[in-house]
């Protein structure tokens, strides 16, 4: 996409005018040249792939060999009683509950995230200070995303940390049983591993703010939330669709957040493809990594319409 | 009949080694491979039987360094299906056969060259143990035991010179209990899903076995009885989706596992208090201080089984030191080294030779303790006085209802498996 954006310029005036100068026929090959390696790098590591597993997801296969032919069999799977209204099929549900956790994510990740790029850039004032602070965010990334969501198990747990003091305290007398294994704690553990993946776009944005701006909304007399909300909220939309744009399309194709702190018990796609892959059923898995790919694309095809992200950048 | 067939072999195995002197010479073992330049063998298999102990031992005996590719089951058979080139000796669960053999890319091993071959455990030549005959539901091994030819692609009913797998380690499996939590006696697969256990209760999460446990306690409890509970129809996968999925529906599970240590955390943490388990798992448990027996139940056990087998590309120098490494894997201190950790060894004569008598009498014939006992590693395992959970090898193998398997709606099973997941 991008290539072609850079190319279609020194396209243009070569349409407009039959007799090409040998200036311009240079300036397009150059463009290309200079295009090219990202092009070629797309389409090595993402064109090809991607197009192999369209191709397989159309193949038949049996318990060791996948075999070229051309069957809609593994669609027919993938929705395999979904038209039926009493009872959602498989993945319909599926996909709810990945959308239920996209969504819970995506707001908590905001809110935070927001919150905390909004001290940063605002409240406070040495660069410095700005720099070490977002530094210390980044800190829990440096170790691996299992162990962060391991740490969490000691403490939820039934005899965890959480439940031992709350008893302790005498608050409950019985452990509470939700907090791990549970949508609470698979929520939890996204929230922790991708907040900062908000915060970072959106601090971004904030920081490119005209300071005038906001000196411009006080002196007009615009309250505090009047000035977030008219002034910050909307400069600050590229760096929230961008967030939006990881945090979603991480958990949608997560499994490992959804295994670990769902107790293997809550279904996602993620799972669902590597069950497959893992029982040598290639060609299922790559169906539904393509009905998958459909469906992260049309979300994100939503949200730029939303935002129009090259204009804003 | 298989006394005959047992004889042919023999004959063929006289007759394989005079065409063997005439054409490449005597097949003399182990100085072959000093002599020569140490050959790296690939082993490519669970991290669960590649110990280091045994490759340095190997090192030491044969000069064959031995380099492990550690995978889970699954990447065992995906391995061999797709990059069979990437290594030299590999060590798959029974059950795979049916995925591997077909694949073409395997080839069966001489017996003529595995000198313990007759006397490997007749739980896996001919499906029975000091003669009686065990539950052989599932894969079995000896269905899959022995090759039409050594490139072929069927599996022989009657012994034949080329085996598929030689065995390394097998065992049969139970459900863990935590008795200090439960507090009372345990006999049956359907406590599983007993509701008493509500929220305290897991299966694993690897669809082709777990579905044989859930199939045990539907079993246990009366509801159904399979024809053969490792090669269900579709309806019978229905019937057992349908079971899982009310359990879980009610709450009965605290989480699935997928992997030995969730196993492990979830019973020591005491998460739940009755699960699917495996036998090294529970000695881990044990080993926290935390109270855990692996529960022999009367319904018996599932068992499950893996052995060396070789890709058909091997040739040359590697496929002498591989037969050199089965060879000596069988020779008896390996053997020893495996049950000592709870596992059962291919030759149990040769394995008994490296043993202690009263490890002997602990780990195989089911008695007290004599002394400490300690595992390879040294750490102490059980204390003088200690029973093995489920007794002896002939009543904990002689016990088995069904193996791990390979059903024929395989496909269908895993999509309903994760029907079961997503409900």
């Amino acid at each position: 996409m991008t290539d072609i954006a850079l190319t279609a310029p020194a396209v243009a005036p070569a349409t407009a005018t039959p007799s090409l100068t040998k200036t311009s026929r240079r300036a397009r090959r150059l463009a290309y040249l200079q295009a090219a390696p990202m092009a070629l790098v797309f389409l090595v590591f993402f064109i090809v792939p991607l197009a192999l597993t369209l191709m397989v997801s159309f193949w038949e296969y049996n318990e060791y060999e996948i075999i070229p032919a051309f069957t809609v069999q593994n669609y027919i799977d993938v929705f395999d009683g979904c038209l039926s209204t009493s009872d959602p099929c498989t993945t319909l549900r599926t996909y709810l509950s990945t959308l239920k956790f996209c969504f819970l994510t995506w707001v908590f990740t905001l809110g935070i995230g927001f919150t905390v790029a909004y001290f940063l850039a605002f409240h406070v004032r040495s660069p410095r200070t700005q720099m070490v602070l977002f530094l210390i965010c980044t800190i829990p990334f440096w170790t691996s995303n299992v162990i962060r969501m391991i740490s969490w198990i000691p403490l939820l747990g039934r005899n965890g940390l959480v439940n031992d003091t709350l008893r302790g305290l005498g608050i409950i007398d019985r452990p509470i049983e939700g907090l791990l294994y549970s949508d609470f704690s698979v929520v939890l553990a996204f929230v922790h591993l991708n907040t900062v993946f908000m915060i970072v776009p959106i601090f971004n944005s904030m920081a490119r703010i005209d300071r005038s701006l906001l000196e411009a909304a006080y002196d007009a007399g615009a309250s505090g939330w009047q000035t977030l909300w008219n002034i910050v909220v909307p400069l600050t939309k590229p760096g929230i669709a961008i967030g939006s744009i990881f945090v979603i399309t991480l958990v949608m194709g997560d499994f490992v957040t959804v295994g670990l702190m769902g107790g293997q018990q809550i279904a996602s796609v993620g799972k669902v493809i590597q069950v497959q892959m893992s029982s040598l059923q290639f060609p299922a898995a790559a169906a539904n990594a393509v009905v998958l790919l459909g469906a992260v694309m049309l979300m994100i095809v939503a949200m730029t319409r939303l935002i129009d992200l090259r204009k804003e950048l | 009949m298989t006394e005959i067939k047992l004889s042919r072999r023999t004959l063929l195995q006289g007759a394989g080694a005079t065409g063997v002197m005439l054409g490449a010479g005597p097949i003399t073992g182990f100085p072959n491979v000093i002599a020569a330049e140490p050959v790296t063998l690939r082993y490519l298999g669970t991290a669960v039987n590649q110990s280091a102990d045994i490759a340095r031992k190997v090192k030491e005996d044969l000069g064959i360094i031995i380099e492990y590719i550690p995978v889970v089951t699954d990447e065992v058979a995906k391995r061999v299906i797709t990059q069979p080139n990437s290594f030299d000796i590999v060590d798959s669960e029974y059950f795979s056969l049916k995925k591997l053999i077909p694949s073409g890319n395997m080839m069966g091993m001489d017996a003529r060259r595995i000198k313990q071959a007759d006397n490997i455990t007749t739980v896996f030549t001919k499906g029975e143990l000091n003669g009686k005959k065990i539950g052989d539901q599932g894969t079995a091994p000896k269905k899959v035991f022995y090759l039409e030819g050594q490139t072929g692609k069927t599996f022989a009913s009657s012994p034949t010179e080329w085996i598929t797998l030689i065995p390394t380690t097998y065992n049969a499996d139970t459900l863990g209990i935590r008795p200090d939590l439960i507090k009372r006696p345990i006999t049956s697969w359907k406590e599983l899903l007993n509701p008493e256990f509500k929220g305290k209760a897991s299966i694993l999460n690897i669809p082709s076995i777990g579905i044989m446990d859930a199939a045990m306690v539907i079993e246990a409890s009366g509801d159904y009885t399979y024809p053969d509970k490792g090669n269900m129809t579709k309806a019978e996968i229905d019937r057992t989706i349908k079971v899982l999925i009310e359990a879980k529906r009610a709450g009965q599970f605290r989480a699935l596992w997928q992997d030995f240590n969730e196993s492990v955390n979830l019973m020591a943490s005491g998460e739940t208090v009755i699960q699917s388990m495996w036998s090294p798992a529970v000695t881990k448990v044990r080993s926290q201080g935390v109270a855990c027996t692996y529960q022999p139940l009367k319904e018996g056990y599932r068992a499950w089984a893996s052995g060396f087998g070789l890709p058909k590309t091997l040739s040359g120098k590697k496929l002498d030191a591989a037969y050199d490494f089965v060879n000596w894997f069988l020779s008896g201190w390996a053997g020893a080294y495996l049950n000592r950790q709870g596992y059962y060894s291919a030759v149990l004569e040769t394995a008994k030779t490296q043993m202690e008598p009263y490890e002997w009498a602990f780990w195989m014939e089911g008695k007290p303790a004599e002394k400490d006992i300690k595992g390879p590693d040294g750490s102490l395992l059980e204390k003088a006085g200690a029973v093995r959970d489920g007794g002896s090898f002939a009543d904990r193998m002689g016990g088995v209802a069904c193996w791990n398997a390979v059903m024929d709606e395989n496909t269908y099973m895993v999509r309903k498996w994760n029907e079961f997941i997503a409900a």
